[in-house]
């Protein structure tokens, strides 16, 4: 294995397009470092990204929004202050990958690309609208996050291409996001369903919303029905009960070590109310 | 398969070591310099025992290459305790009997000093969630957390 | 001091010193398995199968042997033959012969100059498998045309059936166990309320964090060395002799820390593969680390266990009859714990008539260890829930019920033997006044309790103890510390000698320096080696009385030892100052030489423990998920020598029984592989799972050991799952009888519930 620091995205592109190999990119390395720990993956390159300048920063976009550099930890993007009170759901969806030791090291983009529909942190990026800018041998290009993921384990960065940043839209008046995930336990598992809510309210009336699932299909999946049913509501309970039934609608989950189907459906249902209703809130504050 | 070298610094003294890339720094830090406090109980980042202080940010070890800690700073275990004194930490330990075994103990030590860095005045459930990436099968953490809320109220003066 | 003289103040036993191994432990210098090193040192990796059951057909290392720095390759080829028995499972189960009998199984063994490089010889080792159908669940393993995994491994207590002969393994069943006591018919007849439930519990695992560890070194004479963190060196040194045809006293086994074991570490592994790769490497040292993913897939969970209890109780909550039948899978192997289980299922009661049924079944999964109190945790799960079914059914109080029918001293316990002392109405009556027992609770949160129970174990022991130049006090145990038993024999040591318990160091010793020793298993350390260091200690005191009595002229039986100092045992047998240890020392040299003392025996007057939990949970009614709100032990210690590790014992055995109840299970796919072989989704408890767990220390001291003690660390794990069960079912109103009882399975069953 040989293991490359380059200090810039095009050399790095470079690298990872002129090896006639298997190529990891290593930001945080939290799934590379396991895969490669399982002999799931023995690299021949190695590309360590963290040099790049810049990657670690965190900056105010000029509409507004954010944009996150690829190797900051999930520890640094709880630390900041701006961005947890825009985005507090896409905050908290990443805080909750993994221990505080993992949070020290694991990324948004490394736990995009590791292309698990488990990731806690995408659904609450999927909700938001965010994208991520792209750099490959063809030069740079900017996508919708929801369209990275292909599969379990798999993504649609083509050989050669390298994300080297998350892009965040203005978070804009009276909207609140949130996400929540179920597990067994308290800390450390895997998500066995996550669910995203992003929304906007004008006075009590909801005008906006976008609905993200995780672990209920192969990628994380937006459901707009599941936002319909909320669209134009107080968050009455009629309204909650019709998110519900939408986002069990939405999920075709599989049956696996982690949890059923039927258990997954179930649970998709409860927690778009429970997300909902904290995003509500959130959006109810800003107004303050 | 070139090795590479690498210089970092551990506990504040320089080293230096050759490091197959494939090598964790927890391997580094073992079978290359001697420090065998950082333990190894699973190689994927989920139990804590492999704990270090990577330029100040409490990391697990077996997910870090050794290569990566070129010109880093590296603290562990070895040197929590300050020459002969120990960190009020280790002694509420040692007194509170916060260790059965005594494998998870380095790492839950310093994920706990990290901690105490941060916030000095950690509720119970703080703790619990800091450390729950540090497991122990042991003790069921009850005087674990106890000796950390202690040796916290202690470095505050409040006990 | 006579048996039942045992004193009830005390200048040590019961406080709560600093271990002595405390400063190596917070300081990162202890050494466990994995922390040795030698000069030479070389690598081992292990290849194992990744199929559940599979005839190995051909093994090639040709490309591993080539690489460089690759020094030797080991199969099963490399192994005596002609073994029989128990040795003969080792040794299969060290390594696989013609069939690989579970996922995980060793098929070869590689040593190199580096770990990187082992590991990469032993991805080069082809192995050619013949797949062949397999079966991991126990009630699939015992039904008719279920794959038959060791043909000819039952024993006489499964005759063949009409047209099989002996060497047919029928449906698995290799062992099959029936007792019990009085009329069944009587006493069901005599109930008021009859209740059967079917139960099952999944194969968990004692997850220590330490994976285990060795360095071995053999040279082609069969003299070995071996450094290793386990339970029990001595099991180490005769395990391994066994498995490679070597004689044990020529294996020098030293004990290094361990890193938890809880049973898992009282048997072998890797370790012999270490000395036959060593021995085939020219003697270089060989270390062997298993991975995580080695340690779940290939070393020995608890068993997993189907089991059907009936009982009888009138309405007054009087047991009058009781029937289990408990059919177990402990892996590929004969030796799921379904005796143990049944032995202790009825303990805590008092009851007329019971039958105990028993199967051992073979399933293809890794052969079972120890598990803190094997079996009685499922057998626990079992008669506590339905005892507390009825409790429910006929409105009564389940502590009252549990005391009506609780076993007392002189009671006959329901697998035979008659009780001495013992504390379970002791436990009963302090739960019940305990605050946690009234605390009101608010929707959804509902309180369990249950009895358990575990015998407790002596076993071979063999204790050295030698008095210092300056009157220290050395003392040479066997038994590897795995929870703060150096501080507790440091204590009784340093309380019978009369001297501080700074100048007694404990140390545990390698297999040269002492006789056999068991493990550290069966609750026995603090028990069984402490009593051999008293009585060790006395036998010096004695020789120390002997030499001061010379120095004074006077009958040695006129010479009493007492806080530390050999004095006149009264007025007349004359005038002398005491002669204190420090005394007596240093001028041992001239007056008889060293002065020592030894203990060997399987020491009697064991004590069994009781104990009693009390736990509150919430149940989100939404998800199924159970938050533990609250938790009391109580339990009987005897007497606690070290208070603080007696409570760590106690909590520690509650954290492992709410793992088991809520998440923690072998998770086996269809094509038999394990599923969940990382710490991700082998889901023990983490510290935001628990509340702080409190305990009470009930003190109803054995009379069999000369400060009262009883083991205390296995009944711990053995009421949490039915005490949690009972919370449950209070919670929910939903009855669960599968473990564990996660989010789905709740969830599933309060669904169930409110369909009707």
């Amino acid at each position: 294995m040989r293991y490359h620091t380059p200090s810039t995205f095009e050399d790095a592109v470079a690298i990872a397009a002129g090896s006639g190999g298997v190529t990891r990119f290593l930001a945080g390395g939290t799934d590379v470092l396991v895969q490669m720990r399982a002999g799931m993956v023995t690299p021949d390159d190695l590309i360590d990204i963290k040099r790049i300048p810049g990657v670690r920063d965190i900056s105010q976009t000029a509409d507004s929004g954010w944009r996150i550099g690829i190797a900051v930890s999930g520890a640094e993007l709880g630390e900041h202050a701006g961005l947890s009170r825009d985005w507090p759901g896409v905050v908290e969806g990443m805080e909750l990958v993994g221990s505080t030791q993992i949070q020290g090291r694991a990324t948004l983009t490394g736990n995009l690309c590791n292309g698990s529909p488990a990731a806690d942190s995408v659904p609450g990026l999927v909700a938001a609208g965010a994208r991520v800018a792209i750099t490959g041998p063809e030069g740079t290009r900017e996508v919708a996050i929801e369209e990275i993921p292909a599969g379990p384990g798999r993504t649609t960065l083509k050989h050669g291409e390298v994300i080297s940043a998350v892009i965040l839209p203005a978070r804009g008046k009276n909207g609140g996001d949130a996400y929540l995930r179920f597990i067994p336990r308290t800390e450390m598992d895997i998500a066995v369903v996550g669910c995203a809510v992003n929304l906007r309210v004008d006075g009590d009336t909801i005008t906006e919303a976008r609905v993200a699932l995780g672990a209920v299909a192969p990628t994380v999946i937006l459901a707009p029905e599941a936002a319909k049913a909320i669209i134009g509501t107080k968050l009455d309970e009629a309204a909650l009960e019709a998110l519900a039934k939408a986002a069990s609608a939405a999920a075709t989950p599989i049956t696996d070590k982690r949890g059923t189907a039927e258990f997954r459906t179930h649970v998709a249902g409860v927690l778009a109310k429970r997300a909902a209703r904290i995003a509500y809130a959130r959006a109810k504050g800003a107004e303050k | 398969m070139s090795k590479i070298h690498v210089t970092t610094s551990v506990n504040g003294d320089p080293v230096e070591f050759l490091a197959d890339p494939r090598e964790t720094l927890l391997d580094c830090l073992r079978d290359h310099l001697g420090l065998t406090g950082s333990k190894e109980g699973c190689g994927t980042g989920d139990c804590g025992a492999c704990s270090v202080m990577l330029d100040g940010r409490l990391v697990s070890s077996c997910l870090v290459l050794g290569v990566e800690a070129e010109g880093k700073r590296i603290d562990t275990i070895e040197g929590m305790a300050n020459g002969g004194e120990l960190h009020p930490l280790q002694r509420k330990f040692i007194e509170l009997a916060a260790l059965q075994c005594g494998f998870c103990t380095p790492g839950i030590l310093v994920a706990s000093k990290a901690l105490l860095e941060k916030n000095p005045d950690p509720s119970e459930e703080e703790v619990r969630y800091w450390l729950a990436g540090n497991l122990c099968r042991c003790t069921g953490y009850d005087k674990i957390v106890r000796a950390v809320l202690d040796a916290a109220a202690e470095m505050r003066g409040a006990a | 001091m006579a048996k039942d003289e045992i004193r009830t103040e005390y200048k040590l036993v019961g406080t709560r010193p600093n271990r002595p191994d405390g400063l190596d432990k917070v300081t990162g210098r202890a050494r466990y398995g994995a922390d040795f090193s030698l000069p030479g040192m070389l690598f081992g990796a292990v290849v194992r199968s990744p199929h559940a059951h599979a005839r190995i057909k051909r093994i090639d290392a040709s490309k591993a042997l080539a690489l460089d720095g690759v020094k030797a390759v080991v199969t099963r080829a490399d192994f005596p033959t002609g073994l029989t028995g128990e040795d003969w499972n080792l040794q299969e189960n060290t390594m696989a012969g013609d069939v690989a009998l579970y996922d995980g199984h060793a098929v070869a063994a590689v040593a190199a100059t580096s770990a990187l490089l082992a590991q990469d010889a032993a991805r080069l080792i082809e192995v050619e498998y013949e797949i062949l159908p397999h079966v991991t669940d126990v009630d699939e393993a015992i039904k008719p045309g279920a794959p038959a995994i060791r043909p000819g491994s039952a024993d006489h207590s499964v005759p063949p059936h009409e047209g099989e002969t002996p060497d047919m393994c029928r449906h698995n069943v290799v062992r099959n166990i029936e007792f019990g006591h009085g009329d069944i018919k009587d006493g069901f007849a005599k109930a008021d309320l009859v209740m059967e439930r079917t139960y099952k519990t999944e194969a968990t695992h004692q997850g220590y964090i330490e994976p285990h560890a060795c360095v071995g070194q053999m040279g082609e004479d069969g003299k070995g060395e071996m450094w290793v963190c386990t339970q029990g060196h001595w099991f180490i040194r005769r395990m391994c002799a066994a498995v490679l045809g070597i004689e044990a006293a020529q294996l020098r086994v030293t004990p290094s820390e361990i890193g938890g074991g809880f049973g898992g570490k009282t048997t072998i592994f890797m370790e012999p593969l270490a000395l036959a790769l060593s021995r085939k490497a020219g003697g270089r040292p060989v270390k062997i680390v298993m991975s995580r993913a080695e340690v779940l897939r290939a070393t020995g969970p608890t068993a997993s266990s189907s089991m059907d209890v009936k009982i009888g109780m009138t309405k007054d909550g009087t047991l009058t009859a009781a029937r289990a039948e408990f059919r177990m899978q402990g892996g590929a192997f004969p030796g799921a714990p379904v005796d143990m289980a049944l032995y202790c299922a009825f303990a805590p009661y008092k009851i007329p008539a019971i039958e105990h049924i028993g199967y051992d079944v073979l399933a293809n999964r890794p052969k079972c260890a120890a598990y803190r109190a094997p079996g009685a945790p499922m057998g626990a799960f079992a008669v506590e829930s339905l005892i507390d079914e009825m409790c429910g059914e006929l409105g009564l109080d389940p502590i009252e019920v549990r005391l009506k029918n609780a076993v007392k001293e002189g009671d006959k316990s329901s697998y035979g033997p008659t009780f001495g002392k013992i504390g379970l109405v002791e436990t009963l009556e302090a739960a019940r006044a305990h605050p946690n027992y009234s605390v009101p609770l608010g929707p959804n949160q509902g309180r369990g309790v249950a009895s358990g129970f575990w015998f407790n174990h002596g076993g071979e022991t063999s204790v050295s103890l030698a008095i210092s130049e300056d009157g220290t006090v050395q003392v040479s145990v066997g038994t590897p510390d795995i929870g703060g038993s150096r501080a507790s024999i440091a204590l009784m040591t340093a309380e019978t000698l009369g001297i501080p318990y700074e100048d007694v160091r404990v140390n545990v010793v390698e297999t040269g320096a002492l006789g056999v020793n068991e493990p550290t298993h069966g609750s026995r350390a603090t028990f069984a080696s402490g009593k051999a260091a008293v009585e060790a200690a006395r036998q010096a005191a004695r020789e120390m009385c002997r030499r001061a009595a010379k120095e004074w002229g006077i009958d040695e039986e006129a010479v009493v030892w007492e806080d530390g100092a050999a004095r006149p045992a009264g007025p007349n047998a004359g005038k002398f100052p005491p002669m204190t240890i420090a005394e007596i020392a240093s001028r041992m040299g001239s007056t008889g030489g060293p002065i020592s003392g030894h203990h060997e025996s399987v020491p009697g007057g064991v004590g069994a423990s009781f104990g009693t939990h009390v736990v509150d949970v919430e149940v989100d009614p939404e998800t199924g998920r159970t938050t533990i709100l609250r938790y009391l032990v109580v339990q009987d210690a005897g007497r606690a020598i070290h208070p603080s590790y007696v409570e760590g014992q106690y909590q520690g055995g509650a954290a492992q029984g709410i793992g088991w109840a809520l998440n923690e299970e072998y998770v086996y796919g269809d094509d038999g592989r394990l599923q969940n072989p990382v710490f991700l989704d082998y889901r023990v408890p983490v510290a935001s799972d628990l509340p702080m767990i409190d305990t009470v220390i009930v003190e109803v001291p054995n009379p069999g050991h000369p400060y009262g003690v009883r083991g205390v660390g296995e009944t711990g794990i053995t009421p949490p799952l039915p005490a949690i069960a009972n919370a449950i079912a209070v919670a929910t109103g939903a009855r669960l009888r599968h473990l564990p009882m996660n989010p789905p399975r709740v969830l599933a069953a309060i669904q169930a519930k409110d369909r009707g």
